[in-house]
């Protein structure tokens, strides 16, 4: 079995995933541009892009490390009624309710704070409703497909799937908030 | 340890750590939207084109060494001591020369990518600035990742849970500190 452990196998499997990544993140950057005079209007929109985007990854990296630790100890398989899936399932919406409720009061506080003009009910429905569920739905989603995949071409789904999962979720996370935002404000 | 945590167990473990990386994420976000950052913004050009891909190699090689340290803790291939065995070793070069590569191409990337929309960019004052932010980055997160795995472990929590907050809360808040430094220094030095 090849070492998983050496300094050139780790650097050889994640410098082009990290690299093809990074490219596809500058969608996100183009969208954070186009939309820099919304931003600046709306501080509570600003503050919410760096919670929107740890959030995903959070939510993301705890279910594919879960995953892969549980891929490896054997108690994993693709299958609805899989108690481990189940469980992390369960966890990944239950966060994300908790986390998105408190970031909308937070976000209201703290754009209120600094002058924004959005109203609470409005940034609530933002970030709660619609960005925070869709994004728990999808970090289940692709996590279970990563972890999958990964695992049949046989790469290292340690060094594979956290990657693509988080930069994935941190897209969809830009891009869903911004089309609610366009929709909302 | 993992084999048996039901959804109930998941949530309570990582709820504390998720909810001080949010307060994190709203700290990196009022940073974000502070005076120096927004003259940044708009002194330096490509800066908000390469903050996503920037954040998000954080969690993408810091992230993936946790998860790689996690598995090895529960293999029981590497020991959770301060001791640096090879496969610990390589692991933390690793993902050390990812972190810079990968800072550095970003760099290049949002340079050609600005030149391509039009826009004036300064290669060298990119290069600067993902380097600078890249290295403070690479060395915090490897020592406080390291350090929480390794004591968390011991106290009997499980690294699976806890690394991705850690990570992104460290890397969001410190990337854009770390971003204003880069862009501090790259302007003392051009």
């Amino acid at each position: 079995m090849a070492d998983e452990w050496s300094i050139g196998r780790i650097v050889r499997t994640m410098i082009p995933l990290l690299a093809a990544l990074s490219v596809l993140q500058l969608v996100s950057g183009t969208v954070l541009e186009t939309y820099e005079a919304v931003l600046v209007s709306n501080p509570a929109l600003l503050v919410l892009v760096p919670v929107q985007i740890g959030t995903a990854g959070n939510l993301a990296s705890i279910t594919c490390s879960r995953l892969t630790t549980q891929l490896y100890l054997g108690t994993y398989e693709l299958d609805p009624g899989n108690p481990e899936l189940r469980a992390n399932m369960g966890a990944v919406f239950a966060l994300a309710g908790t986390v998105f409720g408190v970031v909308g009061v937070a976000a209201w506080a703290i754009g209120v704070a600094l002058g924004g003009t959005l109203g609470l009910g409005r940034v609530l429905l933002v970030s709660l409703l619609i960005s925070g569920m869709l994004l728990a739905v999808l970090v289940v989603v692709t996590s279970v497909a990563a972890v999958e995949a990964s695992y049949r071409i046989g790469l290292n789904p340690d060094d594979t799937t956290i990657p693509v999962v988080t930069n994935v979720c941190d897209i969809a996370g830009v891009l869903i908030l911004f089309a609610v935002v366009s929709f909302v404000v | 340890m993992a084999g048996h945590d039901t959804a109930r167990d998941v949530y309570r473990q990582a709820l504390p750590v998720i909810l001080v990386s949010l307060v994190a994420g709203l700290f990196a976000g009022t940073i974000l939207g502070s005076e120096t950052m927004r003259a940044g913004i708009s002194e330096v050009p490509g800066l908000l084109l390469l903050l996503p891909a920037f954040l998000a190699t954080r969690g993408g090689v810091y992230g993936s060494l946790g998860a790689r340290l996690s598995t090895g803790l529960h293999q029981g291939l590497i020991e959770p001591r301060f001791r640096l065995d090879r496969r610990l070793r390589n692991a933390i070069l690793a993902s050390f020369i990812n972190g810079m590569s990968v800072s550095v191409f970003i760099a290049v990337v949002t340079y050609l990518w600005l030149t391509l929309l039009g826009t004036d960019g300064n290669l060298l004052q990119l290069i600067g600035i993902m380097a600078v932010a890249g290295f403070l980055s690479a060395t915090l997160m490897i020592s406080v990742l390291i350090a929480v795995i390794f004591v968390g472990y011991r106290r009997g929590l499980d690294p699976d849970n806890v690394i991705g907050p850690v990570v992104t809360t460290l890397g969001d808040v410190f990337g854009i500190l770390f971003l204003l430094v880069g862009i501090y220094v790259v302007g003392a030095v051009l």
